[in-house]
């Protein structure tokens, strides 16, 4: 066969088997051959003992995507297997590797047409003292997609800790198995350059450092987990905070509280637990207090499906919270991504002392992919404090360069007043950008209560109309006078038709795209980073000379469909293209949609 | 009773306390809208103040020094303070001199006992005229009492019910 | 007792805020806030080295009638944004008030944790038996017998008993206070705040307009019979068996508070957070 640009590699088995040990050491060995590359996991519902598959795409290019279909499945037994079919389309030129000492490969794969390749993986890791079939199975993809033994052998060496000999030589018996097998040689590697090996979890947590953030609230919930996980010991090493909370009601106040106390925070979740955030995401609206949430999206309603992918945490996202509250939704839409995303959310949080949620996926989170060295973000975003006394108690506007009369006000001296800054600190100052000096405790002079109740702007609580009012119209300024730049969307291509999505669909789109350009066909790529505020301006500019939209996303009720509409009005002809999860848009799926939609 | 200034120590703190409690009342009664007897409290905070202050000049202590941090009565509290949950919202003027005189009753009672002690002479003799300046309080607050209206029934009888604010 | 001679730095009116109160006239909070500006001015504080951290309810309007920093928070969620502040904040003196609908229905599971956590925070809980902010409905400390618009005839339920359920879950210090003894109080409050840990002070504090009848307790309060015990066990004993108007710090344990993470100077920390990329660095073959 030809040389590939990507093969997309399935290894398969139940409880005890190694799949993921050895789909992480192919993932590396492909890493150490200067490949890009992309693992992806599926598992039944047990803890121990499951069902499993590593999913694996090796490719000469970077991106997050999967493919249309596998090249190779490889079973070290079949038991219950068969739950994955969906997950793992097989084609006429497909092979499918298997033990035959495990019976034949379930008729849901073979009705493909793929071809079957038994190898004996049990009994030959049996001739070896202390090696497992799973690295027999190694050896044979490595040598099916033309990984060379010296980088499995290296991978190998990073990951196991035990019986590291023997699985090496029950790689290179799978790898001399191989020969004569059909198979599937990638093209030679990309030149070398500076890669990362992450996934989109550690991204998001990284992206939080890097943000500033140096207390975390965790409460684990699956497929936020590993994100928290991270930064327990990342935390410890750069001289943050980690609490574990009791619940998700208890980790946002404690993300809410540190940041009160002037520390940057963050807590991860997924929907369930965004669900019973949101309340208080709302007191950090009214108290203007700086506060990420990176929401892992899983498929709901309710429990859903834990371990699965869906966009349809949107609508909660943006519009959940009770009263009219103005907060920054960001969607990363790519792996790496998440770190820049989650990066820019604090930076975004703590420049307008707003909470922000981060609108990742379980595909992002939980996938691991060899990325390109991400690029510097913008770093540690300092918000804007009040310097206590006499230094000017409301400080200035920083970000609209004058200060506003009231903050001249409170910044003349009190003479002989006991308490003269305290009494004319306005935590909640109307200032031109809305964005008003923050008072950290500890600062004298300056102390004030931030209130979820509605108040003035010592922060006095009100029933005033002016006074709520007045307070609304700051916390709204505050998003409106933001200015994205060119970080809030991701816009490739032209052309008369524009596919407009955000987050994990991004990188399925960006093939089709790709696929429909080498085929002659313009196609304009809109991915919205930024989803609230949201940016109609900047939309509008990006659609211009466009005439037809086909709106991507993955939910059943097309959210970000209607959140589109809602907010910019799309008066272009639209098509929406959306499914629930769990399954992943595949790119001939979104090729197929385009094309038949040109020629209705 | 040691000595002469732990007395005096003591009394002071006795009126200031008494003062800082009528002042909360009469602040908690400007917030529930019961001017008049805020008033009668001001008026009552005012008159233990000036007690207070007689005290300091006495002892020629240069400032009004504060409460001491940490002090013990064999009540509660001091015994010319007044429980905070006497108030009521619609409290009348007769309610607002009903608790002074048992203020000022006790405060008498407190210093009679002292000079009736064994406290060196010069204690016993300042208590005994602490006692009859209570008792001179006492005196006036009858009088006042009888120039208040007699609380008629009902007066505590709201026709709305109470509010909700959160 | 001394002379008062030299003026302290702060009284405790330095720590009340001229906000007025909206609390009824006669109501026992007006008292713990007292005694609360009494224990910071005792303890020799400063306003803004103090923050006051509070929920939903009557007791937690408490925050903003303080010269400290405040943070008035969601219903229930006093205890974890207090947490999270003292956690980040280890410098920060941190109290919370709460009250029995706050403190022990909505935030019950919080109370639960935060004993257990051991952070060193103050928890001052104004129990008076009843929802005063949302007109008198039952709380978990209610009688089961009072009878209310939303329970008539009452409950039936047996009253939640929060000084055993904080020992049991593992507040390292316990007491009951009466609002009616503000200075006792005061003392109760400093002390907890000095003892390292979670100190849980419950004050019994009567509500005038929808409990009336708990301008009683003032003759019913009694000073506990026995100083503070170390012993957890001993401790359950006496609080399960007396008649819940014992009045005084009835435990102090001794185990080592919650420890917060050391922090870095930003270079430090920017540094450290560079050198984490290593872990994501491909070795080039």
């Amino acid at each position: 066969m030809d040389a590939l640009p990507s093969v997309s590699v399935a290894l398969a088995g139940s409880g005890g088997a190694g799949v993921m040990t050895a789909g992480n050491m192919l993932l590396e060995a492909a890493a150490h051959a200067g490949y890009y590359g992309l693992m992806t996991r599926t598992s039944g519902p047990q803890i121990r003992g499951g069902e499993a598959a590593a999913m694996l795409r090796i490719s000469t290019f970077a991106g997050d995507g999967q493919d249309d279909r596998y090249h190779l499945l490889a079973a070290i037994d079949w038991l219950n297997v068969q739950r994955f079919a969906a997950e793992l389309p097989l084609g006429a030129q497909s092979l499918i590797v298997g033990d035959p000492a495990q019976g034949e490969p379930p008729e849901v794969f073979t009705r493909s047409g793929a071809r079957y390749a038994p190898v004996p993986l049990k009994a030959t890791a049996g001739e070896i003292a202390g090696a497992w079939p799973n690295m027999v199975a190694l050896g044979v993809l490595a040598a099916l997609v033309g990984l060379p033994l010296a980088s499995l052998e290296a991978a190998a060496r990073k990951a196991m800790k035990k019986g590291l000999e023997p699985g090496i030589a029950a790689a290179q018996r799978g790898y001399a198995l191989a020969k004569g097998l059909p198979s599937f040689p990638l093209a030679p590697p990309p030149p070398k350059k500076n890669r990362w090996l992450i996934t989109g979890n550690e991204a998001a947590g990284y992206g939080a450092l890097r943000g500033g953030v140096r207390f975390v609230a965790a409460y684990p919930i699956t497929p936020a987990t590993e994100l928290l996980e991270y930064l327990s010991p990342a935390l410890a090493k750069v001289g943050g905070t980690l609490v574990q909370a009791e619940d998700e009601l208890a980790s946002i106040n404690m993300a809410l509280g540190a940041s009160f106390g002037g520390v940057p925070s963050l807590t991860a979740t997924s929907g369930p637990g965004l669900s019973l955030m949101i309340e208080s995401l709302g007191l950090g609206v009214a108290a203007e207090v700086p506060v990420v949430v990176v929401d892992v999206m899983r498929t709901g309603p309710s429990t859903g499906i834990a371990t699965k992918t869906e966009q349809a945490d949107l609508g909660t996202a943006l519009y959940g919270l009770h009263g009219d509250a103005p907060h920054l939704v960001i969607a990363p839409n790519s792996l790496e991504d998440c770190l820049a995303a989650t990066e820019w959310a604090v930076g975004l949080s703590e420049q307008l002392q707003c909470p922000a949620i981060v609108l990742a996926d379980q595909y992002l989170g939980q996938a691991r992919a060899v990325v390109d060295a991400p690029a510097k973000g913008d770093g540690f975003i300092e918000r804007l404090k009040a310097k206590g006394d006499g230094a000017g108690a409301a400080g200035g506007d920083a970000k609209s360069g004058a200060a506003t009369s009231l903050a001249d006000e409170a910044a003349k001296p009190a003479a002989g007043a006991a308490k003269p800054a305290a009494e004319l600190y306005k935590r909640y100052a109307l200032t031109p950008s809305g964005v008003s000096p923050m008072a950290i405790p500890g600062t004298p002079g300056t102390t004030y209560t931030a209130d979820g109740l509605e108040h003035n702007e010592k922060g006095t609580p009100s029933s005033q109309a002016s006074d709520h009012l007045a307070q609304m119209d700051k916390r709204a300024r505050k998003l409106a006078q933001l200015d994205p730049g060119e970080a809030w969307a991701t816009v490739e291509g032209e052309g008369e038709t524009a596919l407009v999505t955000f987050g994990s669909c991004t990188g399925p789109a960006r093939e089709a795209l790709a696929r429909l350009e080498a085929a002659g066909e313009k196609v304009r790529l809109v991915s919205l980073r930024m989803l609230a505020p949201a940016q109609p301006q900047r939309l509008a500019r990006a659609l211009e000379g466009v005439r037809r939209v086909m709106v991507l996303e993955q939910n059943h009720s097309g959210q970000f469909l209607k959140y589109l509409r809602a907010e910019y009005g799309l008066p272009f002809e639209v098509k929406s293209l959306r499914r629930p999860g769990p399954l992943p848009f595949r790119p001939a799926e979104i090729q197929g949609a385009l094309a038949q939609w040109r020629s209705a | 009773m040691d000595s002469y200034d732990d007395f005096m120590a003591r009394a002071y703190a006795m009126e200031l306390e008494a003062t800082e409690r009528y002042a909360q009342f009469a602040e908690q009664l400007d917030t529930h809208n019961n001017r008049q007897v805020a008033q009668m409290f001001r008026k009552l905070a005012d008159v233990e103040a000036l007690h207070a202050k007689r005290i300091l000049e006495e002892m020629r202590w240069p400032s009004m020094p504060a409460l001491p941090p940490a002090y013990a009565w064999e009540t509660a509290e001091g015994p010319e303070t007044a429980h905070f949950d006497q108030l009521h919202y619609l409290m009348q003027p007769m309610h607002a001199l009903e608790i002074a005189l048992k203020c000022e009753l006790q405060a008498q009672q407190y210093f009679e006992n002292i000079a009736a002690s064994k406290a060196p002479a010069r204690v016993r003799k300042a208590a005994t005229e602490m006692a009859d300046e209570e008792r001179e309080h006492v005196r006036l607050i009858r009088d006042w009492m009888k120039r208040v209206p007699q609380v008629k029934p009902g007066w505590d009888e709201d026709l709305d019910p109470p509010q909700v604010t959160e | 007792m001394n002379a008062p001679a030299a003026p302290m730095a702060l009284v405790a009116k330095d720590f009340k805020s001229d906000y007025k109160p909206v609390w009824c006239p006669g109501c026992g909070d007006y008292s713990v806030l007292s005694a609360i500006t009494k224990a910071l001015a005792m303890l020799g504080l400063r306003p803004e080295n103090v923050a006051v951290v509070s929920g939903i309810g009557c007791s937690s309007r408490i925050p903003a009638y303080t010269t400290c920093y405040g943070f008035h928070g969601v219903h229930g969620r006093s205890l974890p944004a207090a947490t999270g502040l003292k956690a980040a904040r280890p410098d920060l003196t941190v109290l919370v008030a709460s009250g029995d609908g706050d403190g022990y229905s909505i935030g019950g599971n919080h109370f639960l944790h935060a004993c257990r956590r051991n952070v060193d925070l103050t928890y001052i809980v104004m129990d008076n038996h009843v929802y005063g902010m949302t007109k008198g409905q039952p709380s978990p400390t209610t009688e089961p017998d009072w009878s209310s618009k939303l329970a008539p005839g009452g409950t039936g339920l047996r009253e939640f008993h929060p000084l055993v359920i904080a020992l049991a879950s593992g507040a390292n210090f316990v007491a009951r206070a009466f609002s009616g003894d503000p200075n006792g109080c005061a003392s109760m409050i400093a002390e907890a705040v000095k003892h390292p840990g979670f100190s849980f002070v419950e004050v019994l504090s009567p509500c005038v307009t929808f409990r009336p009848e708990q301008r009683a307790w003032k003759d019913a309060v009694h000073a506990a019979p026995v100083a503070a015990t170390d012993d957890p066990a001993r401790a359950a004993r006496r609080i399960m068996t007396d008649d819940g108007f014992n009045i005084g710090v009835l435990f102090k344990g001794k185990r080592p508070p919650y420890k917060p993470g050391v922090g870095k100077s930003a270079q430090e920390s920017a540094q450290a957070v560079a050198a984490l990329e290593a872990g994501f660095r491909l070795q080039e073959a």
